[in-house]
């Protein structure tokens, strides 16, 4: 059994979010230093704000301004801060009750370290340098012992809005496609293209994902296909894809390779677009370097007949 | 209400790495172990319900692929939930109940060693006051910790006898990643030390539900499930008190919990003092069996160990170990959302 593969594989994904008027409010209020909480129906103040009561599930809009100053109501000191954390020196998790709030708000406290934090400690904002209208515009709390704030009436408006944010997330992988993918990769490495067997129905599944999806065991046995094959049916692609070094038009379509029971999908090229038809026969065109073939062309073969392929479309 | 019973049960053994296996390879045997001991086929099962976490496959719509290991083709009645498997196992047994359907195969799996669960579980928060801080799994657990400790509910030293007890009794569990003696170890995030948390790694589960005479066909003493709730608390950690678990409590009195005593509990605790929240929520006295699996503090494949906890209740009642018992799971940030079962075997009932 070859080893099993291993690649990094990045998830990154830039959300853009749009804001309710009372989220906008909350953010644009950071950006201008001032913290803004909302009155539920029973006259608790929230901070941070949401758009319905928690309890009645009214719309509520009623906003006020807290201070900057506050209560920490629980702590958790982290030693080893984790990337895109708010602070990369060792810094204690908190939730903080903001003069004038009913509710906490979680985010950082910079401390020189666990001894220096407890419960029902006076902590105050501070700000980030270059605030843009997000939570992170609150760089951390820091220890603070002057007199608690006040809150006080506001009315949410400010000059230029923020209406949405963009959250950026990204996220490490290092993926393993376990043993049938490997074994489809590794050979592909050696330009042969293999597939695996039912041990019940028979069929020959390319590529193997090690599993028959209508008996539902695991396919063990290993089969040599193709290299050559018939195309099933096919599609003309005209949008270019964004980063794709591909002209339009050009054929996408589904290959039944000799020997297999499942048709995988590929370019077709070497061939005008509109010429391409369904029981063309094909081969595999790697170039230099690449795992994967790059696309199929004609082998200039007499075309299959439909009957050789129809229960493969 | 149909009588609805967990039949089978199966898990894997639970690993900190499995890369040899692709998600529907880690999966097909359990799939196997519960049919098998019940004879059925896929063509018998009524409706399949999976849950699982594209997050942790680090791929988009990721259980699609492990549906090769039922056998989808021809199609089958399915359905998916992106969260533990025990929420699949309450949509199944709703299936059953409407009477679409007289069996139900439930799965869940997760692989977390591909990527950093810690780090995966931020991307479940609010994105607009939350995720954009990263405040991991652990983090917000240890907020929840010390908040109990200054409400006098548990010390450090207790937490840790919660987790010692756990991986004891996880000795005597063949699938459980960590058992035996496991030190305490050093803070990952004060006061939360390496014990008092979950291991890492990868494992799946299956269970087989059947409706009234088919259940009593397929298995000599069937968990019947006499109770199934779940309910949500705010998302905002700061709106709620972190001490208490009021969702878990009403879920428990709208399962029947408080009907009579139970003498057995799953617990769905990943750390060792969301133990503590629970057993006062639940009122779970010493005279209680807590997690004789060794619980999620020996083996927590995510979005399986809610599901695994349904069944290992449920093997409990199968084998005769317990006529009563009480199974439970969570999802989301510091026992955010609660699902309470009660099982019982046939004799408890009569």
């Amino acid at each position: 059994m070859p080893d099993v593969l291993s690649a990094p594989l990045v998830v990154e994904f830039p959300f853009t979010r749009s804001l309710g008027p009372v989220q906008s409010a909350f953010l644009t209020g950071l950006r201008e230093r001032t913290v803004l909480g909302v009155r539920t129906c029973d006259g608790k103040i929230l901070v941070p704000p949401v758009e319905y009561d928690p309890v009645t599930a009214e719309e509520i809009r009623d906003l006020v301004e807290v201070a900057a100053t506050g209560t920490v109501t629980t702590w958790a000191w982290n030693p080893h801060p984790r990337r895109d954390q708010p602070l990369d020196t060792p810094f204690a998790w908190v939730l903080v009750r903001l003069d004038g709030a009913d509710t906490a708000l979680l985010h950082v406290l910079d401390a020189p370290g666990p001894d220096a934090v407890r419960t029902g400690m006076r902590v105050r904002v501070r700000w980030a340098e270059s605030r843009t209208g997000a939570i992170t515009d609150i760089a951390c709390f820091e220890p603070y012992e002057g007199e608690p704030g006040r809150a006080a009436p506001h009315d949410g408006e400010f000059a230029d809005p923020v209406t949405g944010i963009v959250t950026p997330a990204r996220l490490d992988y290092t993926y393993s496609p376990g043993r049938a993918q490997s074994a489809y990769l590794e050979a592909l490495a050696g330009r042969r293209v293999v597939g695996e067997r039912c041990p019940s129905c028979r069929k020959v599944y390319v590529p193997p994902r090690g599993a028959c999806p209508t008996c539902g065991v695991a396919t063990t046995e290993r089969v040599e296909v193709g290299p050559r094959g018939t195309v099933t049916t096919f599609c003309v692609v005209n949008i270019k894809a964004k980063n794709l070094d591909i002209e339009v038009p050009y054929v996408y379509a589904h290959i039944a390779l000799d020997g297999a029971d499942l048709a995988l999908h590929a370019r077709i090229g070497g061939i005008p677009y509109d010429q391409v038809r369904m029981g063309l026969r094909v081969e595999p065109v790697w170039t230099e370097g690449s795992r994967h073939p790059d696309h199929y062309r004609p082998t200039g073969e007499p075309d299959a007949d439909y009957d050789a392929y129809k229960e493969l479309l | 209400m149909r009588d609805v019973a967990i039949v089978a049960f199966a898990q894997t053994d639970h690993l900190r790495r499995t890369d040899e296996l692709s998600e529907v390879e880690m999966l097909m045997p359990v799939l196997h172990q519960v049919l098998d001991a019940t004879g059925l086929r896929t063509s018998d099962i009524g409706f399949t319900c999976s849950g699982s976490s594209d997050y942790l496959a680090g791929r988009a719509f990721s259980f699609t692929m492990a549906l090769d290991g039922v056998g989808a083709h021809p199609p089958i009645s399915e359905s998916h939930v992106e969260m533990d498997g025990a929420w699949a196992l309450y949509e199944a047994w709703v299936k059953i109940q409407t009477g679409e359907a007289d069996t139900a195969l439930v799965y869940a799996y997760g692989k977390s060693s591909p990527g950093q669960v810690r780090d995966v579980l931020t991307r479940q928060l609010d994105p607009y006051y939350t995720a954009p801080l990263w405040p991991d799994s652990v983090a917000l657990a240890a907020l929840q910790a010390q908040a109990l400790i200054d409400a006098g509910d548990t010390d450090e030293a207790a937490l840790a006898a919660v987790a010692t007890r756990s991986r004891t009794d996880a000795s005597d569990n063949p699938h459980a990643q960590l058992s035996g003696a496991v030190p305490a170890g050093d803070y990952l995030v004060q006061p939360l030390r390496t014990g008092d948390c979950p291991p890492i790694g990868d494992g799946a589960a299956a269970v087989v539900l059947a409706a009234g005479d088919t259940a009593r066909a397929l298995c000599a003493r069937p968990a019947w499930i006499r109770g199934i709730d779940h309910r949500i608390e705010a998302h905002g950690l700061g709106v709620r008190e972190l001490t208490e678990s009021p969702s878990t409590r009403l879920a428990a009195e709208r399962a029947g919990v408080f009907e009579r005593p139970v003498d057995t509990a799953e617990l769905h605790a990943p750390f060792s003092s969301q133990e503590v929240v629970l057993r006062k929520a639940l009122g779970l006295g010493d005279e209680v069996r807590v997690n004789p699996s060794g619980g999620a503090l020996a083996a927590n494949p995510v979005m399986a160990a809610g599901l695994i906890r349904l069944g290992e209740a449920a093997a409990r009642i199968h084998r005769g170990e317990s006529d009563r018992a009480l199974a439970h799971a969570t999802s989301g940030p510091c026992l955010q959302q609660n699902l309470v079962a009660v099982l019982e075997g046939e004799s408890a009932h009569a």
